[in-house]
């Protein structure tokens, strides 16, 4: 029992210095959900159920651009596509366990949790409790999310809106992209989707600028990977 | 907005961590792929970046005295030193209003 404790807690530590951009992150969410009226419930409720910072952040940015809920789900979906690589990645770790343990761990893998519990996995492929390393990073982060939401959320009905705070959006997803910024090829790839999405913003239909913008780049992506393994 | 967007939006992003695990024993992903992957958010987040910045309410292009242009410049100095995700948003807003209550008041 005190390992499955001691890896539990090992997780808990492990996530915990990748929790401090997490807070103003969660409280700039907060915050920009009050701005946009669309009450504190149902921004806690997005943190609570969909559990996806980036894609709850583009949500609200779409609903209040009056997208189409297809248009949303698309975009919400594209997002989130990442953690179908983080899924392939950890299934090799995972794949023993009970249905309801992979339910539960699915709905707290995100980066975060993803980040440090595939190293700890790598290192402790034999050990039986592993999986309790992922459950206590990933629930830290669901704490700290939920936590800071609700702190964005008291805030948000205070701070005033002349601080043209809907700004952070764009910074916030800005800074989560400084690794990438010392990369050329990654560098063609963020220029091809945010000249798509500035020239397709009134041009392409339905708000599906992201998608179109996104899919665009991924091929421009696609183009650099092939070219790339050809050369090697 | 409706509960069941909400609703809809949650399951599809489960769905996007939950498949993969429920689905695959190890390896369906070829290294190509994981690679194409890997570029996901570059793929992404400047789609919701650049708009907001270079296009005014009317959703025309705005270059002239955009302070959000300067901030993001700003910003993205910042971040390539400092590899700092809270240095790089602070930056970013700082300078912004710096620039609009202040320098363009």
């Amino acid at each position: 029992m005190t390992t499955r404790l001691n890896i539990l807690t090992r997780g808990i530590i492990d996530v915990s210095p990748l929790m401090i951009p997490v807070v103003p992150f969660g409280i700039i969410y907060g915050v920009i959900g009050m701005d946009l009226g669309i009450g504190p419930y149902m921004t806690l409720g997005l943190s609570v159920i969909i559990f996806g910072g980036a894609s709850q952040i583009v949500l609200l940015q779409l609903f209040s651009g009056g997208a189409s809920s297809l248009v949303i789900l698309s975009s919400v979906g594209a997002v989130n596509s990442r953690h179908l690589l983080y899924g392939a990645v950890l299934s090799e770790y995972l794949s023993s366990l009970k249905l309801t343990w992979k339910i539960i761990l699915s709905y707290v893998m995100v980066d975060q949790a993803f980040a440090v519990s595939n190293i700890y996995f790598k290192k402790n492929k034999s050990s039986e409790n592993k999986h309790y390393h992922l459950l206590g990073a990933g629930f830290t982060c669901w704490t700290i999310w939920q936590i800071s939401t609700i702190l964005g959320i008291v805030l948000g009905s205070i701070v005033p809106e002349e601080l043209g705070l809907s700004f952070t959006i764009s910074l916030t997803f800005l800074a989560l992209l400084i690794s990438d910024f010392r990369k050329f090829k990654n560098i063609i790839v963020m220029l091809t989707s945010g000249l798509v999405a500035t020239i397709g913003f009134n041009a392409i239909p339905f708000k599906a600028y992201i998608i179109v913008a996104a899919l665009s780049a991924l091929i421009v992506a696609a183009l650099i990977t092939v070219t790339d393994l050809k050369k090697k | 907005m409706h509960w069941s967007i909400i609703i809809y939006c949650g399951l599809i992003t489960f769905l996007t961590r939950f498949s993969m695990i429920f689905l695959m024993n190890k390896d369906v992903f070829n290294e190509k792929i994981k690679k194409i992957l890997s570029f996901v958010p570059a793929a992404i987040f400047p789609a919701i970046i650049f708009p907001p910045i270079f296009l005014d309410n009317t959703g025309s292009l705005n270059m002239e005295n955009n302070p959000k242009i300067f901030a993001a410049i700003f910003a993205i100095i910042v971040g390539y030193f400092s590899k700092n995700i809270i240095a790089t948003i602070f930056a970013g807003l700082i300078s912004y209003w710096f620039l609009i209550f202040i320098h363009f008041q």
